[in-house]
C-alpha cells in the first residue's frame, strides 16, 4: 500500500470527519445543554437527506444550497418539538427520555420508509464524480464542499455561543441550571432554541451528505450511533471536541476500510470509543476526571 | 411592597411551608430567621417563582404574582442572591454579570449598571476575564451580588450571603447589604448570623418547621427570650 | 415446592396469590384455546417477558442502562447453534458454554465500565458498541455463516424432540413459558436477597451505598452476569425456535431496543413490569401489522411500525412510571412482593 494512497485516504477521512463533526455537534449541543439524548438524531439526518433529495428532484436545487433552508426548517421543528413535547421530559428519568426519542426515531424512519420505500435515492449532481489532483493526492470535489460547508456552519455555531448574549445564556444554562433560573433566564425558551440549533446542525449536515451518500432509511440507526460515539469521544459539552473527534473517527474509519473490508469500518470507530471510555472516560476534550 | 398570605408549599408529600403570612415593607431590611430546614430557602424560591405554591397568595406592589414563571418574576424587579452563591463557573466574571442583565427591564441600562457594579466591587473589575469558578468564596459572593444588581432589582432576597466567609468578610458583607438598603433597595435577609442581621433589620420573622412563630421589629425579636435561647445560645 | 418459591408466594396476600396463580394457570391451559398464530405470538410474549426480566435486573434493580442486550442473546444463540450444527452437541449441553461465553462478554464490559464508574449514557453506548462489534465480527466470519446467516437444519419428525429443541409450537410454547416463569422467580428471589438490596441501594443512592461498605463493583458485575446468563439462555431457545440466525438481525440495535421497551413500558424495577410490557407491546406490534394490511389491503412497509412508534410516545407520555404501578393499584393488587 503506497504512501500516497494512504495520504489520499487520510484526507478523505478528514473531509468526511468534518461532516460527522457537524452532525455530532448538533447532538452534543442538545445533550450538553438540554441533557436529553436525541436518539432520533440519525433519523433526523436521514429526513434532511430526503428533503434535500426532493428539493433537488423537483427544483434542481443544489444540496449545498438546500442546506440553508433545511437548517432553518429543522431549527423550527426542533424549537417546536422541545416546547411541545420534550420539555415535559427534561426532568424525567433517562430511560423515559430514551423511550420517547426511540418512539420518535421509529416514527421518523418509518415515515421515510413509507414515503420513499426501502431503496436508496440518488441525486445526480453534475459534479458528483469530479475530483481534484492536489500534488499526488486525489480528492473528491463533493467531499471538499461538504467539509467546507460543515466547517462554516460549525464555526458560525461556535461564534454564536461565544459572542452573542443568547449564546452565552445557553452556555450559562448548561453551566448551572439553578443559577440560570435564579438570574431569571427563560430556560424553557433557551432549551427550545438549543434543540432547534441542534437539529439545524443535523439538518445542514444531512443535506450536504446527500451529495455523497444516497439517502436510505436504513442509514439512520448507524448515524445516530456514529454521532453519539463522536460526542463521547470528543467529550460531552465540548463543541471543539465534537469537531476533532469527528475528524478522528472519520480518519479511523477511512484507514480501517483501506486495510480491512469496508464493511468493517465502523469497527474502527467503536475501537476508538472503547479506548477513550476506558482511558479517558470524560472524552478527549472533556473536563474533569 | 411584598406581601404573602397563607402560603403553603410541598415537596411531594412533605410540607415545607405551612400557612406562612408576612409583609416586607419597602426601603428596609426584613430578616427571616430559622433553624436548618425551617423552610427559608423554600420561601425565597417560592417568591421567585421557582417553586409553585399549593395554596396562598404572593403579591408584589399590589399585583398578585403567585404562579408567574420565574423569569417574569425577576423582570418585575425581584432579584435573588441565592444560597451557595450559584455563579456560572465556566463563564467569565463579565459574562456572569451580563447574564444578570438579560432581563428586559435591565437590557438598556446594562453598560451603566456594569460600571456601577465595578465601582462598588473593584475586585470584580480586576478579574473580569477570569472564570467565575476559579475565584475565592468571597469574590464569588461579590459576583453573585453584582450579578443580581445587574438586573436592576427593587427587592433583593439574600439567602445566607455570609455562608462560608471569614468573620471579617461577614461584616463587610452585612455592611454592603446595609448600604444597599440605605440607597433605597428593599431587602429580605436570611442569615445564620442572627444577632448581626437582626440589628440591621427593621422587621424580622422567625420560621420554625415551615411556620411563622414570631414576628416583630428587629430589636424586639432580638430581645425575645425564645430567640435568645434558640439562636443565640444565651 | 421449592423453598424460595414458597417464601415468595408466602409474601403475597390471598388476592395477589389468586391473581398470580390464575394467570399462570390460564397460560398453562392456553394452548387448548389458541390457534397456531396466537400461539406464535404468545411464544414471543414469553420470550420478551424473560429477556425483559433479565434486562430489568440490570436496569430496574441496579440502575445500569444496557442498550446492547442483543449481544448476549445473539452470542447464546450462535454458540449453541454452531455447536449443534458442527459437532452435534445438543442445545441443552451447548447452553452451558453459550451462557459461559455470554457471561464472559458481560464481565469484560462490566470490567471496562464499572472499574471507572462509567454509568448512564456512557455505559449505554459502551454496551451498544460491543453489540455492534459482535455484529460486524459475525458478519465477516465465514465459519459462523457470515452475513448470509446460519441455519439449523430441520430434523425428521420421528427424531424431533425436546432434547434437540426441534419440536413444534406446543413444545416451544411451554419451553418459553417455563423460561419466563423461571426468570420471574429468579428475579423475585434475587430482589429479595442481600444482593438485591445492594442493587437497590446502588440504584437509589450510590454514594450512600458506598458509605455502607457495599462493594459496588462486585454487585454491578453480579448484575451483568446474571442478566447475561438469562438472556443468553433465552437466546439459545430463540435460535432453535427460529432455526436461523443472521448477524444483522441477532445483533441489531433494534433487537436490544425491543427487549428493553417491555420493562420500561410495563414498569421499570417491578417484577410484573416486564410481563405486562411484553403482553402489551408484542401483540400491539402484531395487531398493527394486521390492521394496516386490513385497512390498505396489502402490506405497507413502515406503516405499522410508524403507528407503533407513535403509540410508544403516547404510552410513555401518559404513564410516568410505566403501566403496572398504576394498574396494580387499580386492580387492588398493590405492591409487596409482586410489585
Ligand atoms: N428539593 C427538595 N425535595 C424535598 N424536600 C426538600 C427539598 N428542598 C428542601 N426540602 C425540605 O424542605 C424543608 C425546608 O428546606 P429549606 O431548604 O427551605 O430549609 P432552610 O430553612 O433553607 O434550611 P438551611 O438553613 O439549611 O438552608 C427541609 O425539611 C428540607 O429537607
Ligand atoms: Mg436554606
Amino acid at each position: 500500500m503506497s504512501l500516497t494512497l494512504s495520504a489520499s485516504v487520510i484526507v478523505q477521512g478528514v473531509l468526511t470527519g468534518l461532516v460527522y463533526g457537524l452532525m455530532a455537534l448538533g447532538l452534543s449541543v442538545i445533550f450538553g445543554i438540554v441533557r436529553v439524548v436525541n436518539f432520533a438524531h440519525g433519523e433526523f439526518a436521514v429526513l434532511a437527506m430526503y428533503i434535500a433529495y426532493l428539493l433537488f428532484f423537483w427544483l434542481k436545487l443544489d444540496p449545498f444550497l438546500a442546506a440553508l433552508p433545511i437548517a432553518a426548517l429543522f431549527f423550527g421543528v426542533g424549537y417546536l418539538l422541545q416546547r411541545a413535547l420534550i420539555n415535559s421530559f427534561v426532568a424525567r428519568a433517562e430511560h423515559d427520555q430514551f423511550i420517547l426519542m426511540v418512539g420518535l426515531a421509529i416514527v421518523l424512519v418509518n415515515g421515510c420508509l413509507m414515503i420513499f420505500g426501502p431503496e436508496a435515492r440518488h441525486a445526480e449532481l453534475s459534479y458528483s464524480l469530479d475530483s481534484w489532483l492536489a500534488g499526488p493526492l486525489i480528492i473528491d470535489a463533493v467531499r471538499v464542499y461538504a467539509a467546507i460547508g460543515s466547517l462554516v456552519v460549525a464555526l458560525m455555531l461556535l461564534a454564536f455561543f461565544r459572542l452573542t448574549d443568547t449564546g452565552t445564556a445557553i452556555r450559562a444554562c448548561a453551566d448551572n441550571r439553578l443559577a440560570a433560573a435564579i438570574v431569571g433566564l427563560d430556560t424553557r425558551r433557551l432549551y427550545a432554541l438549543t434543540f432547534g440549533l441542534g437539529l439545524a446542525c443535523v439538518g445542514a449536515a444531512g443535506a450536504m451528505q446527500t451529495a455523497i451518500i444516497d439517502p436510505n432509511p436504513s442509514l439512520a440507526p448507524g448515524m445516530t450511533l456514529l454521532a453519539f460515539t463522536v460526542v463521547i469521544v470528543g467529550g460531552l459539552g465540548s463543541l471543539i471536541g465534537a469537531l476533532f473527534a469527528g475528524i478522528l473517527i472519520g480518519v479511523a474509519e477511512a484507514l480501517s476500510s483501506l486495510v480491512m473490508a469496508p464493511s468493517m469500518k465502523s469497527l474502527a470507530s467503536f475501537a476508538v470509543l472503547v479506548l477513550v471510555l476506558v482511558l479517558r472516560p470524560q472524552g478527549l476534550f472533556g473536563k474533569g476526571g | 411592597m411584598l406581601s404573602i398570605r397563607n402560603l403553603s408549599v410541598f415537596y411531594g408529600d412533605a410540607q415545607a411551608l405551612d400557612n406562612v403570612s408576612l409583609d416586607v415593607p419597602a426601603g428596609s431590611i426584613t430578616a427571616i430567621v430559622g433553624a436548618n430546614g425551617a423552610g427559608k430557602t423554600t420561601l425565597i424560591r417560592t417568591i421567585a417563582g421557582m417553586l409553585s405554591a399549593a395554596s396562598g397568595e404572593i403579591s408584589y406592589k399590589e399585583r398578585i404574582i403567585t404562579g408567574l414563571p420565574g423569569h417574569q418574576v425577576c423582570d418585575l424587579g425581584i432579584g435573588q442572591v441565592a444560597e451557595g452563591r450559584q455563579v456560572f463557573p465556566t463563564l467569565t466574571v463579565e459574562e456572569n454579570l451580563a447574564m444578570g442583565a438579560m432581563l428586559p427591564r435591565a437590557r438598556a441600562s446594562r453598560k451603566r449598571n456594569l460600571e456601577r457594579v465595578y465601582t462598588m466591587f473593584p475586585r470584580l473589575s480586576e478579574r473580569r476575564r477570569q472564570n467565575a469558578g476559579t475565584m475565592s468564596g468571597g469574590e464569588q459572593q461579590m459576583l453573585a451580588i453584582g450579578r443580581c444588581l445587574m438586573g436592576e432589582p427593587e427587592l433583593i432576597m439574600f439567602d445566607e450571603p455570609s455562608l462560608g466567609l471569614s468573620p471579617a468578610l461577614v461584616s463587610d458583607m452585612l455592611a454592603t447589604i446595609g448600604s444597599l438598603s440605605q440607597s433605597g433597595l428593599t431587602c429580605i435577609l436570611v442569615e445564620q448570623n442572627v444577632a448581626q442581621s437582626l440589628k440591621l433589620s427593621a422587621y424580622a420573622y422567625v420560621l420554625e418547621n415551615g411556620r411563622i412563630v414570631l414576628s416583630g421589629s428587629g430589636a424586639a425579636v432580638l430581645g425575645d427570650d425564645r430567640v435568645r435561647q434558640a439562636y443565640l445560645g444565651l | 415446592m421449592h423453598p424460595t418459591l414458597h417464601r415468595l408466594l408466602g409474601q403475597l396476600d390471598r388476592r395477589q396469590r389468586l391473581a398470580f396463580l390464575g394467570l399462570v394457570g390460564a397460560l398453562i391451559l392456553g394452548p387448548a384455546f389458541l390457534d397456531r398464530y396466537l400461539m406464535s405470538i404468545m411464544i414471543l410474549v414469553f420470550w420478551y417477558a424473560a429477556v425483559g426480566q433479565a434486562w430489568n435486573i440490570m436496569m430496574g434493580f441496579c440502575g445500569q442502562l444496557s442498550l446492547g442486550h442483543c449481544l448476549y442473546s445473539g452470542i447464546g444463540g450462535y454458540v449453541a447453534a454452531l455447536l449443534w450444527v458442527n459437532y452435534g452437541i445438543p442445545p441443552w449441553l451447548a447452553a452451558v458454554p453459550a451462557m459461559g461465553i455470554a457471561c464472559a462478554c458481560g464481565i469484560v464490559i462490566g470490567w471496562l465500565a464499572f472499574r471507572y464508574d462509567i454509568g448512564g449514557v456512557y455505559f449505554a453506548l459502551l454496551t451498544i458498541a460491543f453489540a455492534e462489534m459482535a455484529r460486524i465480527a459475525f458478519d465477516n466470519w465465514a465459519g459462523g455463516g457470515g452475513a448470509a446467516g446460519l441455519f439449523i437444519p430441520l430434523i425428521p419428525a420421528a427424531d424431533a424432540g425436546l432434547w434437540t429443541l426441534s419440536g413444534g409450537p406446543l413444545q416451544f410454547y411451554y419451553l418459553m413459558l417455563g423460561l419466563a416463569i423461571t426468570s420471574f422467580v429468579a428475579a423475585a428471589a434475587l430482589r429479595a436477597s442481600r444482593l438485591g438490596h445492594e442493587w437497590l441501594a446502588i440504584r437509589e443512592e450510590p454514594e450512600a451505598a458506598r458509605a455502607l461498605g457495599i462493594d459496588i463493583y462486585r454487585a454491578k458485575l453480579a448484575a451483568i452476569i446474571v442478566s447475561a446468563a438469562i438472556t443468553s439462555l433465552a437466546g439459545v431457545f430463540y435460535a432453535f425456535y427460529q432455526r436461523n440466525l443472521f448477524p444483522s438481525d441477532a445483533f441489531d440495535v433494534s433487537r436490544s431496543i425491543i427487549m428493553i421497551m417491555g420493562p420500561i413500558v410495563g414498569g421499570l424495577g417491578t417484577l410484573m413490569g416486564p410481563v405486562i410490557g411484553a403482553l402489551i407491546l408484542t401483540p400491539l406490534g402484531q395487531i398493527l401489522i394486521a390492521l394496516t394490511e386490513r385497512l390498505v389491503g396489502h402490506a405497507v412497509p413502515g406503516a405499522s411500525l410508524l403507528a407503533y412508534g407513535a403509540l410508544l410516545m403516547v404510552i410513555i407520555s401518559t404513564n410516568a412510571n410505566g403501566v403496572w404501578p398504576g394498574l396494580s393499584r387499580r386492580l387492588g393488587l398493590a405492591p409487596r412482593a409482586l410489585r
